[in-house]
Formats: C-alpha cells, sequence, structure tokens
C-alpha cells in the first residue's frame, strides 16, 4: 500500500483507523524481519563453517530484532491512539493489472505486541537453547532454523495485507516442518513432520481461498482495502460468511484447533525448546491472530463467529480431557497448549467483546506456556530424555529453580489468583457468559468445567513430577543423576517465570491491553450475567475442586510406575488414550482410501490408460503386441505415414496453388 | 539494440556448434566438452542480452526477421519474440549450461555388453533393415526417422534459396548423421566400446537450436520444423545415452516418445496445412505468416476441427492427462541432462502452443473446448499428484508431478484471465527451474548409487546434508511455497481462475495438499530416518562441479520467488493482449475497495 491515508472503519466502526506512511524510525521496521532472516542464512549457507558461533550470531540476531521492536513499540507510545498503524511499502511482488500485491508490513497496536512477544521469548528461548543443545552436533543448525522461524513469523504479523501473510503462513509451516524433524534420523521424527505440514496446509488451502475470494470480490488482498470493503457493509453476507469461514479453516490447522489438532501432540518429536516456541507461545497462536486481525470481517457475520466458538469450546474440552490421560510430559503440555487456544478461540469468536481478551489470554499463554515447556525441557534433561512422568517424582529437591519457576507458571495457568490465568481466562469465562441466552450460559458452562478439569491435569502433572515419592533410581543400570540446568537455561525460565505472574495484571488492570488494542479489536462492553465477584468466586470453587481431586489421587496415593493398562481404566481414559480416535478417523477416512486410491490409480495407468493407448495404436498398426516388433514397426509405420504426410504437404499445396 | 537479429544469432550459435562438435573425433572428448558449455555460455549471454533489449511495453514481435523460404507456398523464416517466447527461449537458454556441466561425466563411462550403437535399437535396426520408402529420402540412409523429418525439409530449404534457414534445419540430424553413419563399423573399431561423449554434446547443441526455434518461430510452417525437428536429438538422448544396463527399456522408452510425438505432429501437420488452405481462401495468396493467420475470421466449424489438430498434438507434448503415458518412461530412460530438458523446456512446447497457436488462432473453438480442456487439467493436477504418490521410481515420480504441474499451466491457460495467463507462462518458466533441479538432484543421487528405486536410499540427510538441503528446496519449490518462485505462478493460475470459476479454482486449490504429499514423502523415505543400506553411508556429498551446477537453480528458485516482478512484467503484457484479442478481459471485482489507491505501479 503506497497510499498515505488509508481509512478505514475497523473494530465496531466507531473509530476511523488511519494506516500512516511509514517515516523516520518506522521505516527500519523491514529490520524486524531482515536480522534473524539475515541469521538464518549466515548460519545455513555458512554450513559448519560457521558451528563454533552460529549459536551466538542466531541469538544475536534475536535479540537485536527484539530491541527494533522494543524501539518501534516506544516511539508508537509517542504517537497518539488514533495515529498508530503505520504502512510501510516496501516493494511490489505480483503485478498484474487488476492483481497488484506488494510486500508491505504494517505496524499497529496488534501485530507490534505480537513482535514482542515473538522476538522476546524468541530471544528467551534461543538462550535457553544454548546450554539444551550444547552437545548436539547440529546445534548451528538448529539455530538456522529458529532464526528463519522468527523471520517467518515476524513476516506473518507484520505483512500489510493477505498475501504477505500467507507467505509467512506457510514459512512458519516450514520451519516448524524442519524442526520437528531436526533429529531426523528419529522416524518418528520425520513422520510427525509430514504429518504437522500436511494436516497445516489442509488449513492453507482454506486461507489460500480466503484471499481468492477477497480478490474477486474486493480486487485487491490488501488489508486496507479488504477491512474498507468489509466494514462498509457492501459485500453480501454469504460471500463475508464464506471468506471468514475459510479463515477459519486456515487459522484452525495453524493453532491445532478441532477437527485439525491432531497434529500439534505429535510434534513434540521436536526439540523442546522448540515445543515451547512455536508450538506453544508463538506460532500455534497465529490463528488467534489470524481471526483479530480480521475482526471487521467476521464483525460481519454471525454465523460465522458462532462457528468459532463452538470449534474454542469443543477443542477446550477435548484438549483437558485428552489432557488427564498421558504420561508423557510434553504431550500433556501439547493438549493443554490445545486447549488454551481453544480459550483464546472462543474468546474471539464472541466478537468485538471478546478480541482483546483473546490476545491477552495469547499473550499471558505465551509466557507461562514458554516456561512450562522450559521447566519440562530442564526436567527431560536432567532425567536423561526420559519424558514419562511416571518414572519421575520427587524432583523438586534435585531441581529448585526449575520447581519454583515451573511452579509459578503451572499457578498461572491454573488460574491462581493474582497471577496471569486468573485475569486472563477467568475474563474469558465472564465474557462467555455475558453472551447472554442459553448458548451463553452452555459457553460459560464448559469454559468454566475446562479450568477446573485444567487443574486437575496440571496439578496431576506437576505433582507426578515435582512431589511425592521418588519413582526413579540413582544406581543400577538406570540411574539418574537430576541436576539443576546451567544458567543459560535457567535464566530465561526465571525471566519467564516474572511474566507469568505478572504479565496477566499488567494486561487486565485498568484496561491498559484493551485500551491498546481497541483501535484494532473495538471494543464491547455487554450486560453482565453474572457480577465479575461471583464469577470468579465461582471459578475458585471449580479450580480448587480440580487441584483437590488430583492432590487426592497423585499426592495421597502413591503413583503407578507402570501405567494401569486399558483394561483398568475407564472407557473416557480409553478414548482420551487413543486422542479420542482423531488419528484413527483421520487413517480410516483419508489415509487408507488415499493409498488404495493411489495404488489403483498406478495400476489402473500402467494396464489402463497406457495399455489402452498401447493397444489401440497396436490395432491401427496391425501389429502384434510384442515390444520389439511393437518398436522397430513404429518405426517403419512412422516412415510411412511421414512420406504420406510429406506427400499430402506438396499435395495440398500444389492443389491450393493450382 | 532492437535491430541486433538477436533470434537468429541465438539460432545460428548453437547449430554451428553443433556441427562443430559433431564432427570432433571420439577422443577429443574433454574439448568437446570445454567447446559446447562455451557455446552455451554464448547463447544465454545472448538470451540475457536480448531481453535487456526488449521492449516489454511494445506490442507485437520484437528482433522480428522474414525471409522468404519457400515463396510458392508462402512458407518463410520468419522469427520473432513476444513475452512469451522470450521468457521460454531464455529459460532454455539458462538450463543448457547447467545441463552441459551436470552431464560432464556422465557418458563417459564404459558400457558394458560392448553395444557400442550410438543408435537406440529401434532405430538401429530401422536403419540396418532396407527399410523401404524412407531410405530414399532420408540424409544419411541410417535412420528412417531422422531423415525424412528433416531431411525432406532441408532439401526444400536448400532449393528455397534461404542459405542460412538450409543450415539451421540442416543441422539437427547432422549429428545423429555422424553416429549413424557408421553403426556396424562402430562396433568393431571402438574395443573399449564407449559412447561417443562429442555426439551426446552435439546432440544437447543441436536440441538448444530446436528449442529456440520453436519459440522464435512465427511462420506456422518453420514453427512446425523446429517441433518436429526438435524430437530427433532427444529420441537419439534417451535412446543412446539413457541407462546403460536398461537397453530394453531405454529403447522401448525412446520410440514410445518419438511415436506420441510424430502422432502429434502428423494432427497438426494437417491442421497446419488446413490452416494454409484457409488463408488461401481468405486472402490472395495462401500464407504460414501468424500474424497474418490469427486476423482470419475463420468459421467455428473449421475452427474446432483444426484446433483440435493442433491441441492433440500440444496435449501430447505437455502432456496433459490422458496422453501423458509416454512421460513417465521418456522421464526415467533419459539421462538427467537430458530429461531436465526434456521436462524442463521441451514439454513447454506443448503449453506454449496452447497459448501461441491454439487460442489467438481458434478463438471461437478456444471457448467451446475450454470446459473440456479445464475439465482434463484439473483431472491431471490429481491424477498425476496420486501417480506420484505412488511411485517407487524417483524419476517417474517427477514425471508424474509434472503432470500435475502441467494440469495447472492448462487451468491457467484456458481460464481466460490475465492473471491466470500470466501465471501459467510464469509457470512454464518456474517449472522448469524447480522440476530441472529435482530432476538434477536426483540423478545426482542415481549417478551415486545406480537405482532410481526409493527403497535405495534412506536415511541420506545425515550422509550428504548439502545434496538433501538443496534436495528439499527444489521440492518445496515443487509444491509451491511461498518464497520459492512455484508460488507465485500457482497463486496466479488459482486466483485468476478464481475469478471466473470459483468452483474449478477450488477443487485445484486441494490439490496443493497432495503436492505437499508426493514431495515431503518422497524426501522422508530417501532422506530423513535411519541410513537402511550400509553401502549409503560411503556416498559422497556434492562436488563443487555440482555444486556449481545446482548454485545458479536454487538462486533463480529463490529469487524469482521473492522478486518475480522482471519476468512479470515482460509476460504480462503479451498474455493481457493475446486475451484482449480475443476478446477476454478480466472480470471486475463485484464489490471494488472504495478506497482503491491510485499508487500502484
Amino acid at each position: 500500500m503506497s497510499a498515505d491515508t488509508l481509512t478505514v472503519a475497523a473494530g465496531t466502526g466507531a473509530h476511523p483507523l488511519h494506516y500512516a506512511a511509514a517515516s523516520g524510525v518506522f521505516s527500519l521496521s523491514w529490520l524486524l524481519i531482515v536480522l534473524p532472516l539475515a541469521g538464518a542464512a549466515v548460519l545455513l549457507i555458512g554450513g559448519r563453517r560457521t558451528d563454533k558461533f552460529g549459536h551466538v550470531i542466531g541469538t544475536a540476531a534475536a535479540a537485536a530484532s527484539f530491541v527494533v521492536g522494543v524501539v518501534l513499540f516506544a516511539a508508537l507510545l509517542g504517537r497518539d491512539g488514533d495515529n498508530r498503524a503505520i504502512s510501510q511499502h516496501l516493494y511490489s511482488w505480483i503485478p498484474v493489472n487488476g492483481f497488484q500485491v506488494d510486500v508491505g508490513l504494517l505496524v499497529d497496536q496488534l501485530s507490534i505486541v505480537f513482535v514482542l512477544l515473538i522476538t522476546g521469548v524468541g530471544t528467551l528461548i534461543h538462550i535457553y537453547s544454548i546450554g539444551y543443545m550444547a552437545h548436539d552436533p547440529a546445534r548451528r543448525k538448529f539455530f538456522g532454523y529458529m532464526n528463519l522461524f522468527l523471520a517467518s513469523m515476524l513476516l506473518l504479523v507484520l505483512g500489510n495485507n493477505f498475501l504477505s501473510l500467507y507467505a509467512g503462513w506457510e514459512l512458519v509451516g516450514l520451519s516448524s516442518y524442519l524442526l520437528i524433524k531436526f533429529w531426523e534420523d528419529r522416524p518418528a521424527a520425520a513422520t510427525a513432520a509430514n504429518k504437522a505440514f500436511y494436516m497445516n496446509r489442509v488449513g492453507d488451502v482454506g486461507l489460500a481461498l480466503a484471499i481468492m475470494f477477497m480478490f474477486a470480490t474486493v480486487g485487491s488482498t490488501g488489508f486496507a482495502d479488504v477491512f474498507g470493503a468489509a466494514a462498509g457493509g457492501v459485500i453480501g453476507y454469504g460471500t463475508i460468511t464464506a471468506i471468514a469461514l475459510l479463515l477459519l479453516l486456515g487459522a484452525c490447522g495453524k493453532s491445532g484447533q478441532f477437527p485439525l489438532q491432531a497434529w500439534l501432540p505429535d510434534a513434540m518429536e521436536g526439540p523442546t525448546p522448540i515445543s515451547a516456541l512455536i508450538h506453544a507461545a508463538t506460532m500455534v497462536t497465529a490463528g488467534v491472530y489470524l481471526i483479530v486481525r480480521s475482526a471487521p470481517i467476521f464483525n460481519e457475520t454471525q454465523a460465522a463467529r458462532t462457528v468459532v466458538v463452538i470449534i474454542g469450546a469443543i477443542t477446550i474440552l477435548l484438549g483437558c480431557v485428552i489432557g488427564c490421560a498421558y504420561d508423557d510430559i510434553k504431550k500433556v503440555l501439547a493438549y493443554s497448549t490445545v486447549s488454551q487456544i481453544g480459550y483464546m478461540f472462543l474468546a474471539v469468536g464472541l466478537g468485538p467483546a471478546g478480541y482483546a481478551l483473546g490476545i491477552m489470554h495469547l499473550l499471558a499463554h505465551g509466557f507461562f506456556k514458554a516456561g512450562l515447556f522450559l521447566g519440562a525441557g530442564s526436567v527431560i534433561h536432567a532425567m536423561d530424555d526420559d519424558q514419562d512422568m511416571r518414572h519421575y517424582g520427587g524432583l523438586w529437591r534435585y531441581m529448585p529453580v526449575t520447581w519454583a519457576t515451573f511452579g509459578l507458571g503451572y499457578l498461572a495457568i491454573i488460574g491462581f489468583p493474582g497471577l496471569s490465568g486468573f485475569f486472563t481466562k477467568d475474563r474469558i469465562i465472564e465474557t462467555a457468559f455475558d453472551k447472554g441466552g442459553t448458548s451463553g450460559y452452555l459457553l460459560g458452562s464448559i469454559a468454566l468445567l475446562g479450568a477446573g478439569i485444567t487443574a486437575f491435569y496440571m496439578t496431576r502433572l506437576f505433582l507426578m513430577t515435582f512431589h511425592g515419592t521418588k519413582r526413579w533410581s540413582s544406581e543400577g543400570a538406570e540411574a539418574h543423576h537430576p541436576h539443576e540446568a546451567p544458567v543459560s537455561m535457567t535464566g530465561p525460565m526465571i525471566v519467564l517465570a516474572f511474566g507469568s505472574v505478572f504479565a496477566g495484571g499488567l494486561f487486565v488492570l485498568g484496561h491498559s491491553l484493551q485500551d491498546w488494542l481497541e483501535p484494532v479489536a473495538g471494543e464491547g462492553e455487554g450486560v453482565h450475567t453474572f457480577s465479575p465477584l461471583v464469577l470468579t468466586l465461582l471459578t475458585l470453587v471449580v479450580t480448587i475442586g480440580g487441584f483437590g481431586a488430583a492432590y487426592l489421587r497423585y499426592q495421597l496415593r502413591p503413583v503407578a510406575v507402570q501405567a494401569p493398562t486399558d483394561s483398568e481404566v475407564t472407557l473416557v481414559t480409553v478414548a482420551a488414550r487413543h486422542d479420542l480416535f482423531a488419528n484413527t478417523f483421520n487413517e480410516t477416512v483419508a489415509m487408507r482410501p488415499g493409498q488404495f486410491l493411489t495404488r489403483f490409480l498406478v495400476w489402473l495407468d500402467l494396464v489402463g490408460v497406457d495399455g489402452l493407448v498401447r493397444g489401440s495404436a497396436a490395432g491401427i498398426g496391425g501389429l502384434s503386441g510384442r515390444m520389439r516388433r511393437l518398436q522397430t514397426g513404429f518405426v517403419r509405420s512412422y516412415a510411412l505415414s511421414m512420406l504420406g504426410g510429406a506427400v499430402l504437404v506438396v499435395g495440398a499445396l500444389l492443389l491450393v496453388r493450382g | 539494440m532492437n535491430t541486433v537479429p538477436w533470434l537468429t544469432i541465438m539460432l545460428l550459435v548453437p547449430a554451428v556448434g553443433a556441427v562443430v562438435v559433431g564432427f570432433l573425433p571420439r577422443r577429443r572428448a574433454t574439448l568437446a566438452k570445454q567447446l559446447t558449455l562455451a557455446i552455451t555460455l554464448v547463447v544465454l549471454v545472448l538470451a540475457v542480452l536480448a531481453t535487456v533489449a526488449y521492449e516489454p511495453k511494445r506490442a507485437g514481435f520484437q528482433f522480428a526477421q522474414h525471409h522468404s523460404w519457400i515463396s510458392t507456398f508462402g512458407i518463410s523464416y520468419s522469427v520473432g519474440a513476444d513475452g512469451i517466447s522470450l521468457v521460454l527461449m531464455l529459460l532454455a537458454a539458462v538450463l543448457l549450461p547447467v545441463v552441459v556441466l551436470s552431464s560432464w561425466d556422465e557418458v563417459d563411462g564404459p558400457e558394458p555388453g560392448g553395444d557400442g550403437l550410438a543408435a537406440p535399437a529401434g532405430g538401429g535396426r530401422g536403419g540396418a533393415t532396407p527399410a523401404g520408402p524412407a531410405g530414399g529420402v532420408g540424409a544419411g540412409g541410417g535412420v528412417a526417422t531422422g531423415g525424412v523429418a528433416t531431411g525432406g525439409v532441408a532439401t526444400g530449404g536448400v532449393e528455397g534459396g534461404g542459405g542460412g534457414t538450409a543450415v539451421l534445419v540442416a543441422a539437427p540430424p547432422a549429428p545423429p548423421a555422424v553416429g549413424l553413419g557408421e553403426p556396424v563399423p562402430a562396433r568393431g573399431t571402438e574395443a573399449r566400446g564407449q559412447r561417443s561423449v562429442p555426439a551426446f554434446f552435439a546432440l544437447l547443441l543441436a536440441l538448444e537450436t530446436g528449442m529456440i526455434g520453436v519459440f522464435a518461430a512465427t511462420d506456422v510452417f518453420l514453427f512446425y520444423v523446429f517441433f518436429e525437428a526438435m524430437l530427433i536429438p532427444m529420441y537419439f538422448l534417451i535412446g543412446s545415452y539413457g541407462p546403460v544396463k536398461e537397453q530394453a527399456q531405454r529403447s522401448y522408452a525412446a520410440v514410445k516418445f518419438l511415436v506420441y510425438s510424430l502422432l502429434g505432429g502428423l494432427l497438426m501437420l494437417a491442421a497446419v496445412i488446413g490452416l494454409y488452405v484457409v488463408s488461401a481462401q481468405h486472402l490472395a495468396h495462401g500464407t504460414f505468416d501468424f500474424a497474418t493467420l490469427r486476423q482470419l475470421e475463420i468459421t467455428p466449424g473449421v475452427q474446432k476441427l483444426l484446433f483440435l489438430g493442433f491441441f492433440v498434438a500440444f496435449a501430447i507434448k505437455a502432456p496433459l492427462f490422458p496422453f501423458h503415458t509416454w512421460l513417465p518412461d521418456a522421464g526415467a530412460q533419459a539421462p538427467t541432462g537430458a530429461a531436465v530438458l526434456l521436462v524442463g523446456v521441451l514439454d513447454k512446447v506443448g503449453t506454449f502452443g496452447l497459448i501461441r497457436y491454439c487460442i489467438p488462432l481458434f478463438p471461437d473453438a478456444a471457448d467451446y473446448f475450454a470446459p473440456m480442456v479445464l475439465a482434463l487439467a484439473v483431472i491431471g493436477i490429481f491424477y498425476g499428484a496420486l501417480l506420484a504418490i505412488g511411485q517407487r521410481d524417483m524419476k517417474r515420480l517427477v514425471s508424474y508431478t509434472s503432470l500435475a504441474h502441467f494440469g495447472f499451466i492448462a487451468l491457467g491457460t484456458f481460464a481466460f484471465t490475465s492473471q491466470a495467463g500470466t501465471g501459467a507462462v510464469l509457470y512454464m518458466v518456474n517449472h522448469g527451474l524447480s522440476t530441472g533441479l529435482l530432476f538434477l538432484v536426483v540423478g545426482f543421487l542415481v549417478a551415486r548409487r545406480g537405482t532410481r528405486d526409493v527403497a535405495a536410499y534412506g536415511g541420506l540427510a545425515k550422509i550428504t546434508p548439502i545434496l538433501a538441503g538443496v534436495f528439499l528446496i527444489a521440492g518445496l519449490s515443487s509444491l509451491a511455497l511461498p518464497g520459492t518462485n512455484s508460488f507465485v505462478s500457482e497463486f496466479l493460475v488459482l486466483v485468476g481462475t478464481f475469478t471466473v470459476n470459483k468452483a474449478l479454482a477450488i477443487v485445484a486449490t486441494t490439490g496443493i495438499v497432495l503436492a505437499a504429499i508426493y514431495i515431503l514423502y518422497l524426501y522422508q523415505r530417501t532422506m530423513t530416518g535411519p541410513v537402511t543400506h550400509e553401502e549409503n553411508r560411503a556416498l559422497l556429498d556434492l562436488s563443487v562441479r555440482e555444486k556449481i551446477v545446482v548454485a545458479p537453480m536454487v538462486a533463480l528458485i529463490i529469487g524469482l520467488g521473492v522478486y518475480p516482478k522482471p519476468i512479470i512484467d515482460i509476460i504480462r503484457p503479451s498474455v493481457t493482449a493475446t486475451f484482449a484479442d480475443i476478446g477476454k478481459h478480466d472480470p471486475a471485482p463485484t464489490h471494488p475497495a472504495a478506497a482503491q489507491p491510485g499508487g500502484h505501479s
């Protein structure tokens, strides 16, 4: 967008939003992307020559990008509220007549909070990885991929049109793929990476089609044009609903939401810092970003918003239930992520009342979930790569820093009063009830129930890992010698623990984040169904219920080292252990028929299409099917026909001339 | 610079080069290689200069030259370039040096079994047995096919008085004639039983001449001549230089390729003559001049017939479903360099022909048959992708992916919007780069391991990380990931199709999931996981020469993904004009954005 002052009615339409042209420090916003991109280029092209200092370059690139982000944020603070969206045209990317797509960036209230999250948490995880990956011979490549991810993710949130966003969207998918299969000699990792890419691509089809719809309707893919037309109300309800639902399909793929959630738990095959950065804090929340960014579209279609909340609600429960059944610490955290993003979807599906809440929970989740994963990584490191919580127990004594930081993250996610999750999740539950009517009660109850189950499975995880009896041996063949992680790992964990504690309050108190985001997300103050105080108490009761149940079962009673077999547990647990049969479903409906179809077509192509052609050719030539004779026969008959052709040419020409 | 006859020079250089290299004695293999590389680099420089000199905004053909050739029939040596043909010539010029360098050591190896024939079995037999009518016409008398197809024309050329033209047209068959003139002695005298290196490189140069000629021609008859002439070097490249141990299969593949192409060519020939007849009815003199022919108002019925004649030829060449079954065989049996050129450039003649000839010459018929072509295109996208997923032979796999890609190109061509059309032409270029690189890397693997079987690999990323990385980049381009060249073209095709036919575009878009599967599943089986075969542990990573081969391809794949504008700016005006000429205009958006900024450039 080269236009200087595009005026778009955003949010509820109350505020005209200016996309100001980039000047001053904002004309350097491309540095945000180019710095990590350059880091990736140096590390990946430089190859083994950069092995020695690769991690330093990678971390420096991430940190430099963070510094640029902070500078831009400060500069935005210095501008008045309606003047905080700065669009920068970089160059013309795909110009074909009516289809004009530029590479351009939009720094505004929404994108800058993502920039700070991505580069901030990103830098911390880079630092953590220096220690975590210290003994991996391919550490340099790891940092190269992580820098590539940062650049891609920043392009995703900074693009000022949907096609730039799409480029970032697919490139984070690539980074995710590369990092899931980072230990690629493990077949499980390679399979998980492919699964992630395939399922993401299903979502990408939705996003791509949404963009095509936008172009066919509005004649542009630029945010300013599309949102202007959407908010102007000129687009038909059917069209705008279709666009919104296609965007939602993309969002579900990227964010691991029902029905495209099955790849995310498998993605835990990647190194733990990646699970923290990509598969918890940033990339998987891109779907939430997409919906909030497209608020002017979703505002126009109640139908699509309803689908969003339904998906959010289903995913909350699905993630919670499965999270209770796994013994693999990373899988539990992964399903926890699925479920927490469900909360964000539920929030943003509520429309203007919920957009800011979704983002708020996203940011808070970015802190505590990244912290939890890093803590889990520290534990896994200490336990010699064993991820089974049944083999843990009593670890708090051996790794106090991990225990403390993980504990704060744990308290934050279950909504301990005063910590992040308390503020952000409560507000979502509250707003769900505030929706009013039966649907409001239903959604609110689901969100409330989810809070209880979250408290249960997170308490289970925390107790099984750090408390109770030692279920590992410090002697013998399978001895473990758990120890605290080095400073490069505990440092980032401590910083994130601070975030887990304070972020929520910072965002919520005084409406600071909501006010900040208001020009992008709009605001909606509904009528309270319950008074906030009642609801907070209710949530607390449910949470304590979940905590208590887990405490009774996993603290007061011994935890078996061997997981009970399927016949010893309830049917719900069996189903949860099998991911509620999502993989079985995918295999039955898509994979097996696909394999069959592929084999059938390969056969058909050989004997059918090719055979038919060969057969008819043989028939025409009056030749036998034997290959040798067929060949030589063909050549001769061709020679004959060429001669015939030549005669024909000359004859025809003479005829016409004559 | 626009007065320089760039195209004629670009034709002459490799043609003369083919003759010179072809006449080099067998023992001067190194000289032949160096000479060929130098010549292809000269052509590349010429092509780049021509591209710089080209003025995209000017309508009509540039660098045009007309010389009467067979004036009696209105046949002329006419060449010229528009944006569509220029980028394809540029593609050919870029790929040739890459192919030459990648084939550096490929034909040097001794051939077991002492079969020193430079000709494939089919051709050899054709020459050995008295092939009746063909023998009389063929220039060398050895190869019936080659002799007739071009020999006849060459004779005509000499008679027509076009001296330069005669050389051009005569050049392609020259190297095979050298190789074939002595099939029987060759077996006896060449004790070491090696395949002729100079002949191989001469064939590549002959192929380059044919490829540039077919894109440059603006006389329909000349186009036909190049269209057929191009086949001959490829026939020998597959039949004589394919996998050493698979003599029967490669002959079969070569003949299948030839027969398919020639059958198509025959239909086209009939249509070409038909065009001439029609022009003679409309004008005072019949003509083959493209610019004149496109002005003709041909009755719809005749248009349909002539359209089909051209279309089938192009659908075989491209190939589109269900005319594709020669491609996997040819792709698997061709030596790597030839496979790159076959799928990268030769097949593009088919898609190029659709947009250059089928649509402007027969607009009513194009309209009439568009639903059929679009249906075949979409079937091809899925059929090719599914078959690619099911392949075990890597080269066949890559060939089937091309079937899917050609589906996208045909889709874009027959959607009749400037976005889809520009995307389709850009796709032709991009596909040449991405699939070309894919074939090169597969070729590197096969050269190391001696088999195309996917199951023979596994876990190579650890052993040959650079090769694996290049493989992945080629694959990502093939699955049209943003940031690579193919994304731009694929999205243009889809978005352009979407504006006129939503259902079709939606179906085609779901094909991108299958693209991810066929590429990443192949990558998974070959590169990731544990090393499954001990002998693979000794495989070497890319050599310096191989790195030089892939470097420009990788650079172009990423460069044209990030900044495709220069190429788009060349293609777009020609495509837009092509569709405007037949009355096709882009549909306007249904609800144009209120504040459409005027600052777009």
